[in-house]
Formats: structure tokens, sequence, C-alpha cells
């Protein structure tokens, strides 16, 4: 930077440095916070248990509402549906490439369980819960973990702390700078390193960068290619959690997909569709393969509405793969 | 009515690239119409000959309709539901340190709520003398100050630990934006309640479906923390919090809770599921850092990157792009051309305030032959922006939060530009 820029940077950093007001004693602004209203609001648990309000439940109910309210995201096991995130398992991955942090492997914290599926959970309808059930669910994602082995272990403000987490000493505060600074050495400006720079890397070659380009949709092949089919089966074990296909396949989650390509969109019998995907297919939506390819890159986009409550398939082959397997059941 | 919309067009996609590169420098005329003159000039355009819109046709104007591809974009692979997820800026198409209101990223863990401002109340509970509770007018009667700052999600370029991933500073680096506050002085709000002794933390919450908490000690509340009604001089968007939220200068963006509903003082830390289940950075050993709320100096060239190439061919390159700290100002960016065997220092132009966004430029003559473009960052406090492999052996490949590394750009022959990573 030359003098007379840094001159400048200096005055404008100096012009920042405005005097923030200062207030004497209170305004009197704002009212009191009535009991009631701090009771409302105040949902908050500490690890010292602060803030557990009356209630039980161990994981033997836990297991019913979990298997109700929970287990279609994150998996009867927690082991998480699609990309739900997951919730039992994972102990011993810490250091390992793919690490899977969950309660039982990571979370230091049982009143984080508490405060949190309390709080935020169901997605989607929080704080939907009473504390009897959050007690219960708490336990058996506890159980699940492996945390308590007892399905009938009540879990209460009162048995709380006998709960140890088994990643409880696997934290430590903040330790940074743990990279040079200028106190170490002045940065190098010349001849830094040994000889000219190689690329290791590049993200081209992992291609994950969404394609935000439209047009280049693949045409539907006129007669099957069975090597696509088979890859398309293996692309179907997505969709299979929600979607049947074959002989005697039935509405579940989503509806049966027989026929599906070229179909009318919103018409299977017996399915209960959005607003959205009915009044798309009232419109006149037809699932030919260029319309499939679209919703499937990206349901939630193509159809804002869509229950469907899955991402995508990122992969151009993967689409088009499922597709063709699609089709085969005509 | 339903809705069906297709992604917005992204010029840096191979079709468009390829047609802008196949004209190179000479702008877009036909050799014949050159000798004649550029269409351009010698033909009457016409905006010139036919009227516009009146005033009243944009009670709230919008950008060029030749600007659609401004926009945030989102990686649907990234979550399961794009109500807990997180889209990125655009950084290759902004100049300036400013973020406009609409381009600002997003991040939310139970999507946009849409609070009405009139039944919107904050609490300040716990540890006071008095709880209390504001109304939004309340709030307005408070002094107010203005201040710039930019917010960094701390997974900003999480997705780069492990190598380079995204091809586009928008995905590697869009969780970062820089604006205009106006609010008040959370000291202001705290002492209008009375702290009681021991009140060490506060805890602010949202009144989205995540109703999301995290704990902040008082040193910072009291110090430069905000509560934030407007930015750049609008009311906050709903995605970024309307009509109120949490302003934590320098520290992680998750802590800047929005649709701030209330504060909590207590003597301790809630250690909540954002503070350990997320923005926990796992380190090698398999212990995890908490609490690591600065963010660290970093910096990244925007232009030219993998959705910015370079079109003109050889010639004067104009080469930009942002850096900022958590930690001060910044007092210095240099640029390397050859990944990161030399360096240059760029020129730092505009307002440099701490905890905001700095914009730099270098300009230079490039001779057509592949870069590999670097920009490296320092603060008023001394930290050096790292190597990335620096970083990974002090904290290995599992911390996804406070990834702050430098960024290499392959620049090809084309113009082209790569995300890659080097030696
Ligand atoms: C519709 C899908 C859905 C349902 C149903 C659901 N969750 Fe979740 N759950 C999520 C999502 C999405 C997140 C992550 C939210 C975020 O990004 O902040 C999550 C996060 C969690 C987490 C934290 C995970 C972590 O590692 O940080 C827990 C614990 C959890 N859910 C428990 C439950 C329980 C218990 C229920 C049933 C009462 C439930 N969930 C129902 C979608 C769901
Ligand atoms: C989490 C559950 C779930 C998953 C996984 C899922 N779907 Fe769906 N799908 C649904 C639901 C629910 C609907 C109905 C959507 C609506 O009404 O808006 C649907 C609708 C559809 C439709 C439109 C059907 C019609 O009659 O109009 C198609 C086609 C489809 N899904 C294909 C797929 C494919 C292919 C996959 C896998 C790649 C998949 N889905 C994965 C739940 C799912």
């Amino acid at each position: 930077m030359s003098r007379c820029l840094k001159l400048a940077a200096a005055l404008a950093a100096l012009a920042a440095l405005v005097v923030t007001p200062v207030m004497a004693g209170g305004l009197g602004l704002g009212r009191e916070a009535t009991p009631d209203e701090i009771a409302a609001w105040d949902i908050d648990v500490r690890p010292d248990g602060a803030g557990l309000p009356e209630g039980s439940g161990n994981a033997y109910d836990g297991e019913e509402i979990y298997a109700e309210k929970c287990a279609v995201c994150h998996g009867d096991f927690g082991e998480g549906a699609g990309r739900w995130p997951v919730l039992a398992g994972g102990q011993g991955t810490l250091t390992s490439d793919r690490p899977v942090k969950t309660i039982g492997s990571y979370w230091p914290y049982l009143s984080t369980v508490w405060d949190y599926v309390h709080r935020a959970m169901p997605f989607g309808e929080a704080q939907s819960l009473d504390n009897d059930e959050v007690y219960a669910i708490t336990a058996y994602l506890l159980y699940m973990n492996d945390v308590i082995d007892d399905d009938e272990f009540e879990l209460s403000r009162d048995s709380f702390a006998e709960v140890e987490m088994p990643n409880a000493g696997g934290f430590f505060d903040d330790m940074r700078p743990d990279t040079p600074t200028l106190a170490q050495a002045e940065p190098c400006m010349r001849d830094c390193k040994p000889g000219p720079v190689t690329i290791l890397m590049t993200a081209k070659a992992l291609d994950v960068t969404p394609e935000t380009d439209e047009g280049d949709e693949p045409e539907a092949a006129p007669s099957l290619d069975p090597a696509l089919v088979e890859a398309g089966a293996k692309v179907f074990r997505k969709c299979k959690a929600c979607h049947q296909v074959g002989e005697n396949a039935q509405n579940k989650t989503g509806p049966s997909l027989n026929g599906i390509v070229g179909h009318a969109a919103g018409a299977v019998a017996g399915f209960t569709y959005s607003k959205a995907l009915a009044a798309a297919g009232q419109d006149g939506l037809v699932w030919s393969a260029a319309e499939l390819e679209a919703f499937l890159a990206k349901p939630k986009t193509y159809l804002k509405g869509t229950k469907m409550s899955f991402a995508g398939i990122r992969k151009e082959e993967e689409r088009a793969a499922v597709i063709e397997y699609l089709r085969s059941f005509e | 009515m339903t809705e069906r919309k297709s992604a917005p067009p992204d010029p840096s996609r191979r079709r468009l690239i390829r047609g802008a590169l196949a004209l190179g420098g000479a702008a877009a005329i036909p050799a014949t119409a050159r000798a004649a003159g550029d269409p351009a000039i010698t033909e009457l355009q016409p905006w010139m000959q036919y009227l516009g819109d009146g005033v009243d046709a944009r009670p709230y104007g919008m950008p060029s309709e030749h600007e659609v591809d401004v926009v945030r974009r989102d990686v649907p692979w990234l979550t399961a539901d794009p109500v807990s997820s997180v889209n990125f800026t655009p950084l290759h198409k902004l100049d300036g340190i400013i973020t406009p209101n609409g381009l600002c990223f997003e991040r939310h863990h139970g999507g946009v709520a849409e609070v009405d401002p009139a039944v919107h109340r904050l609490m300040i509970n716990g540890l006071v003398d008095k709880p209390l509770v504001f109304t939004m007018e309340d709030i307005k009667r408070f002094p107010r100050v203005n201040r710039l700052y930019f917010l960094e999600c701390a997974a900003n370029s999480g997705m780069e630990w492990r190598g380079a991933q995204l091809n586009g500073c928008q995905f590697t680096h869009g969780m970062v934006h820089c604006v205009m506050y106006t609010g008040v002085p959370l000291r202001f709000l705290l002492e209008e309640a009375g702290l009681k002794p021991g009140a060490a933390w506060i805890m602010p919450e949202g009144a989205d479906a995540s109703a999301m908490t995290r704990s902040i000690p008082m040193e910072k509340a009291l110090d430069d923390c905000l509560v934030a009604f407007a930015m750049n001089g609008e009311a906050l968007r709903p995605e970024q919090g309307y009509p109120l939220r949490v302003v934590v200068p320098g520290w992680e963006g998750n802590m800047w809770v929005k649709w701030l509903r209330r504060i909590e003082v207590g003597d301790q830390p809630w250690h909540h599921r954002e503070e350990t289940s997320k923005y926990t950075d796992l380190m090698a050993s398999g212990k995890a850092r908490r609490f690591t709320w600065e963010m660290d100096i970093k910096s990244v060239i925007t232009n030219p990157s993998p959705q910015a190439p370079i079109t003109h061919g050889k010639g004067h390159t104009v080469l930009t792009g942002l850096a900022w700290s958590g930690r001060g100002t910044v007092d210095r960016v240099d640029v390397s051309l050859d990944g990161g065997r030399n360096w240059q220092s760029a020129r730092i132009d505009g307002p440099s305030l701490p905890m905001a966004l700095h914009r730099f430029y270098y300009e230079f003559d490039w001779d057509g032959a592949p870069l590999l473009l670097q920009s490296r960052a320092i603060d008023s406090a001394g930290h050096v922006q790292p190597t990335k492999k620096a970083l990974r052996t002090a904290r290995g490949e599992n911390s996804i939060y406070h990834n702050n590394g430098i960024q290499t750009w392959h620049v090809l022959k084309t113009g082209e530009v790569e995300n890659v990573e080097v030696s």
C-alpha cells in the first residue's frame, strides 16, 4: 500500500471510531415481564439441569413416540433416512476419515438433547411435545446410543445426573492462534517455494458444483437400455424409503411409481398429493423424461410446495438411469 | 397456484463460457460490421427512441434484467431439505465492500420466520434486577448506532477442508456478507434490566421454528454487540432476522441470532446444540475445540474465479478480491500469480473498518500463460492467513469450521478458471 493510501485508510478507520452514546442510568423503556410470560418463553435447559421441568419418561415409551414422530426422517434406528441427520452410532469414529457425530459419539451433555428436542423437534412441528414425551424420547435416544441399557430407566429431573455421556471429556477451549503470526515471522515474498508449483487436486475432478444452467437435458432413449436400467435400479434405492414399483406396488409415503414416465402428474389413485402437485397435474403436467429429469434434480425448486422430502439426485447420469429404470415398469 | 421455476442461469457454466471466450478480446463485433463501425454506436438503440417506465412503475426498484444471474445459489446435495440449509452470496458479481440486502447469504435451521413486528417482543430475563419486555417501538427509542460489519458463517469454506471441491468463489467463500447495521448497543438493553452479581453469560434466542440459541460471554455482550433492526438503511430482510437480530462483530455468524425474541442472563454457558453438536471443531486427535468464536483473517480473489473467467484475452487485467478479519482491520493483502512462490502487495481501496470486508485490487499485464492465483491477508492483530497445508497440519481434516486457508485459482490459457490445490 502506498503512503497516501495508508493515510486514507487510517483516516477512514478514525472516522469509524465515532463515539458510542453513553447512557446514564435506565431510560425507563420497556415494562416488567410477568412470571407467566417468563414461564412461557424460558424453556432452556443447562448442563447442571437448571430449567428441567417436572415429568418423566423411559425408553420403552419413548420408542413408540419416536417411531411415530421422528423415524420418518431420522430412521428407525437413528441411522438417518436419506440425508436427514443421523442420531445414533458413530462411537469410535471421531479420529477416522469420516467421523459420525451423534448423541452417543459426540454430544457432551445430556441437557442439550432434552433442550434441543423440546425446542426444535419434530422438525416443522417444534414445541409440540409435552414434557413427559420429551423425557421418554430423550431416554430412547440414550438407549439407541447404548448410553443406557435399561429401557425402563425413568428419566426425570431427579435421575438426570445419573447419566454419563460417553464423550463428556471430548472438548477443550479455543487455543488459536495455531498457525503462524507476524510475531513469529514476516511472511515470505520471494522464492517461497523451491521450484515451480504443481497442481495436486482440482475441484473439476470431483464434479459436485451445482449445475445451474439449463438446456443440456438428455433426450429419453427410444428403447430400453438394459445397462442403464440396471444402474437405475441401484439409484432407486434412494427412493425405496417412500416409493414402490413392480408387482403389488403400493402407495407408501410417496405414490406407487408404476408407469409414471409419460403419465399425468398427481394422478395415482388413492394417494393424497400436496396441493402443489395436484394442481400441477390438473394444469396438465405430464411426467415426460425431461420433466422428471428436472423434478428429480431438485424437487423443491422445480415444484414449490411438493411434499416429497427429497433433496434431489445431483448426478445427471443417475437421474437418467433412474428414469430409465422407471420406464421399465410401464 | 402452483409455481414451477427453473434455476436461474449461471454464466459460469460451460456453454456460455465457451461462447464468451470464443469472442476473445475483440468484443462482440462481427468483422463485417467492424468496418462500418460498431452497431452499438451506429444503430439507434430502442431505449434512446422510446420512452421508458414512469416513476410509478417500480415502487421498490430491482436490478436491471441483464443482471438476472446475480443471485444467491445453493448446493442441493448438502442437506436433506432447503428449509435447513444455506445459500451463497455471489461474491464474483459484487464490488466494493457492501453486500446488497437481497444477496446476503442465508442460513436457517427452520426456514425463514415471517414475523409480524406488531406482535414481536424482546424479553430479557434471568440474572437481572428486573426482567423486561420490549416492543419494537420501545427498542427504537434507545440511542442508536450505525456500524459496518461482515458476518461470516463458521462453516464458510467448510466443504474445502479435505481438498478442492466446488468451482466458484460463490460456493467456496460465499457464506459472508457485509452491511451497515443500525441498532441499539446490547449494553443499553442489559443495563436497562440491571445485571445481577454473577451475570457472566447471555443467551440470545430466536423466534423461528428452531428457536435458535447460543451462549455469548458477557464481556463481548457489553463490549460491541448490537441489537439491530436495520441493514443498509432499511429494515432487516426476513431472511436476515426481521424485525430484530443480534450483531456479534467479528464472531461466527451462527451467534448473530435472528428473529431475536429473548435474551437470558446467566452465570454459566448453556452448551446448547449449536455449541456442542455443531460449531465445535473436531481435531485429528478426536477431541474438539469449543467456543471458537472469532473469525480468523481470510481473503479470496473474487475475479478472476471459476464463475468469472477472463474473457478479454491477454493484456491489462484487473484482479480483485475481499479480505476480512474478526480480530480487527486488514492491514495488507499479498497476491501471488505463481501459486505462492512470489508475492506482491495488492492495493486496498475503500474504507478499512474493523471487522468489515476490505476490497483489494491488483492490476497486471496478463501474457496469456496459465496462472495460479492466490491471496494472503494480514490483520491488525498480526495474524497471517495460513496455507491450507498449515491448517491441516494444525487441525487435521475433520474440523469443518474455521477454514481460512489460502485459496488457489488456476487460470487456463483460455481464461477459464478452476479451483485447485497446489504443492
Ligand atoms: C421432517 C424431518 C424430521 C423429523 C420428523 C424430525 N427431525 Fe430431528 N432433525 C431434522 C433436521 C432437518 C435436523 C437438523 C436441523 C438443523 O439443521 O438445524 C434435525 C436434528 C435433530 C437432532 C440434532 C442432530 C445433531 O446431530 O445435531 C436431534 C437430536 C433430533 N433431530 C431429534 C429428533 C426427534 C427426537 C424427533 C421426533 C420427536 C425428530 N428429530 C423429528 C429433521 C427431522
Ligand atoms: C422421503 C420420501 C420420498 C423419497 C425418498 C422420494 N420420494 Fe418421490 N414422492 C414422495 C412424495 C410424498 C410424493 C408426492 C409429492 C406431492 O404430492 O407433492 C412423491 C412424488 C413423486 C413423483 C410424482 C408422482 C406423481 O404421481 O405425480 C415422482 C415421479 C417421484 N416422487 C419420484 C421419486 C424418485 C425417482 C425418487 C428417488 C430418486 C423419489 N421420488 C424419492 C416421497 C418421496
